[in-house]
């Protein structure tokens, strides 16, 4: 499979203290690439800096490439918020904007210039459906969005994501504040996405990377330690820190 | 170290906080005694809605200076509320954090400068400037709106700034990583959701300019009438008492209590306004 994403030698620094030390590893297309770690390892940092969030902040600074379909995504010619629309995000938080269920979902495409309302309710009921939450809210999308549960809210913030039509989709820890029941629906929905879109999925639990995704890395201290085939990272890993954080014995 | 024991403290602080209370009801009480039975003597409608105030023949129609205190404080509004607002939004959008955090500080001293000073640099300044390029006395309405409207920018400013900064991070972060650009996130999401504080640090600095008074009586002219133009000489409720207290005996003193009345009305109104705007913000989040 092609390659979507590569990334050379890429480091990250906050006011000049280092958060990732030189990443280098490749996103295929359609694959879903589990990132798995410790907090403060740097998965965050390393999935912010893919759609550019990090810059945001003030004191980031950045080493090495990061491209998308070959086109340098630092390169000054980037148009951000293009690239933006092109690589979607699911924060671990769930907020959905102030407003409507429906005008959540349609926020992004709206500011993109599509007005007709017939391809707007379309584009709502199919994006929530990917999302697997239109079943919950479709007699009641003109409620704000804040008045969800946290897992209803973390699948329309997924819904808001879809609409765009992204090419890829970045989750940083999706599931981390919900049940069982709500985990099980985004990590459906993430199987049957995979087909359309390239994902990237940065999560605490490993269970859920060994259960979603095609390949893991393991991030520690602002290295990447291992990446490969999730089967192999999680039966026959090659470093021993992947032995001890996958089996628990971290620390 | 136990001089007063727990009891005791309680109980002064109390004293403390409860005197602040008696204040206000105390000038309340005073102001609405002396000036109600007045208003009602001479009719509600005949003081409010007649233009005749001529003390010395008993004349006591406060209308000009109603209308005078709508307009100055209207035009100080259309000044300072825009400049407030897109000053606000700047700062808390566009410029770095390490300008903000020396802009702020500044503009808040503007709300230390005394009302004198303000008015000062109005006679001197700002009124010949009206009176060469747009004709009239100079000093006017105009010279007042523009003076007000700047004295009213720190209020406006500080609390426009303070209620974007408490909408969530994670809203401009979610609109953006939506491909939303800046100025749509601000306007769309943003703005949005601090609008109730923006509301109400308008509604404070309307306050300030109804009850602005040594700044008014130095620039805005003084004369008793309806203006017809921005360039007309005004006279203002707070302008009106000031003016007259020193020498006003009898009716005419009365009349210019019913006056404090009147003001004093308007500024609860207000206020309970801009709290209530306020707590709406509060328990949006």
């Amino acid at each position: 499979m092609a390659n979507k994403i590569e990334i050379e030698n890429f480091s990250v620094y906050w006011n000049a203290e280092r958060y990732l030390n030189s990443i280098s590893l490749e996103v295929k297309m359609n694959e879903i690439l589990g990132i798995i770690g410790p907090s403060g390892s740097g998965k965050t940092t390393f999935l912010r800096s893919i759609n550019r969030m990090n810059e945001l902040e003030t004191g980031f600074k950045h080493e090495g490439l990061l491209s998308m379909d070959g086109n340098d995504i630092y390169s000054p010619d980037t148009d951000v918020v293009l690239l933006r629309k092109k690589i979607g995000i699911v924060f671990a938080m769930p907020v959905p904007l102030p407003m409507s269920i429906y005008e959540n979902v349609v926020y992004g495409v709206r500011l993109s210039g599509i007005r007709n309302k017939q391809k707007l309710d379309e584009l709502v009921e199919r994006s929530l459906t990917e999302a697997y939450l239109w079943n919950e809210v479709k007699d009641r999308l003109n409620i704000s969005g804040l008045r969800l549960s946290g897992g209803q809210q973390q699948r329309l913030c997924l819904a808001r994501v879809l609409a765009m039509e992204p090419e890829v989709i970045l989750l940083d820890e999706p599931t981390s504040g919900l049940d069982p029941i709500s985990t099980a629906k985004i990590e459906d929905a993430l199987n049957e996405l995979k087909s359309k879109y390239t994902i990237i999925l940065v999560t605490n639990n490993t269970k859920q990377a060994a259960r979603v995704a095609d390949r893991t890395g393991f991030f520690l201290m602002g290295d990447l330690i291992e990446i490969g085939d999730t089967r192999k990272v999680f039966t026959s890993p090659v470093k021993k820190e992947t032995d001890d954080y996958i089996t628990g014995r971290f620390g | 170290m136990r001089i007063f024991g727990e009891n005791g403290v309680r109980r002064i602080l109390m004293l403390t906080a409860f005197s602040a209370i008696s204040a206000l009801l105390l000038i309340a009480l005073f102001i609405l005694n002396e000036g109600l039975p007045f208003i009602f003597r001479y009719g509600v409608s005949n003081f409010l809605f007649t233009s005749e105030w001529i003390p010395a023949k008993g004349l006591f129609g406060i209308f000009p200076m109603i209308m005078s205190s709508i307009w100055v404080t209207l035009g100080a509004m259309m000044i300072g509320a825009p400049l407030g607002v897109a000053g606000a939004i700047f700062l808390t959008e566009y410029a770095p954090p390490a300008v903000m955090k020396i802009i702020k500080p500044t503009i808040e001293l503007l709300a230390s400068i005394p009302s004198v000073v303000y008015g000062f640099i109005g006679v001197m300044v700002l009124a010949p400037i009206i009176r060469e390029y747009f004709g009239g006395p100079g000093l006017s309405l105009l010279a007042g709106c523009i003076i007000l409207g700047i004295m009213i920018l720190p209020t406006v400013i500080s609390i426009s700034i303070d209620s974007i900064l408490a909408v969530p991070r994670s809203y401009r972060e979610g609109s953006l990583a939506l491909g939303a650009t800046t100025w749509q996130t601000t306007h769309m999401v943003t703005l949005k959701a601090a609008r109730s504080g923006i509301v109400a640090s308008i509604v404070l600095g309307l306050g300030r300019a109804i009850g602005e008074t040594m700044a008014v009586i130095m620039v805005a002219g003084n004369s008793v009438n309806i203006p017809s133009s921005a360039l007309d000489s005004v006279r203002t409720l707070t302008a009106n008492i000031a003016l007259e207290m020193s020498y006003a005996t009898g009716m005419h003193r009365q009349a210019l209590f019913a006056t404090g009345v009147v003001l004093f009305i308007v500024i609860i109104i207000l206020n309970s306004i801009a709290s209530t705007a306020i707590r709406k913000r509060k328990t949006y989040k």
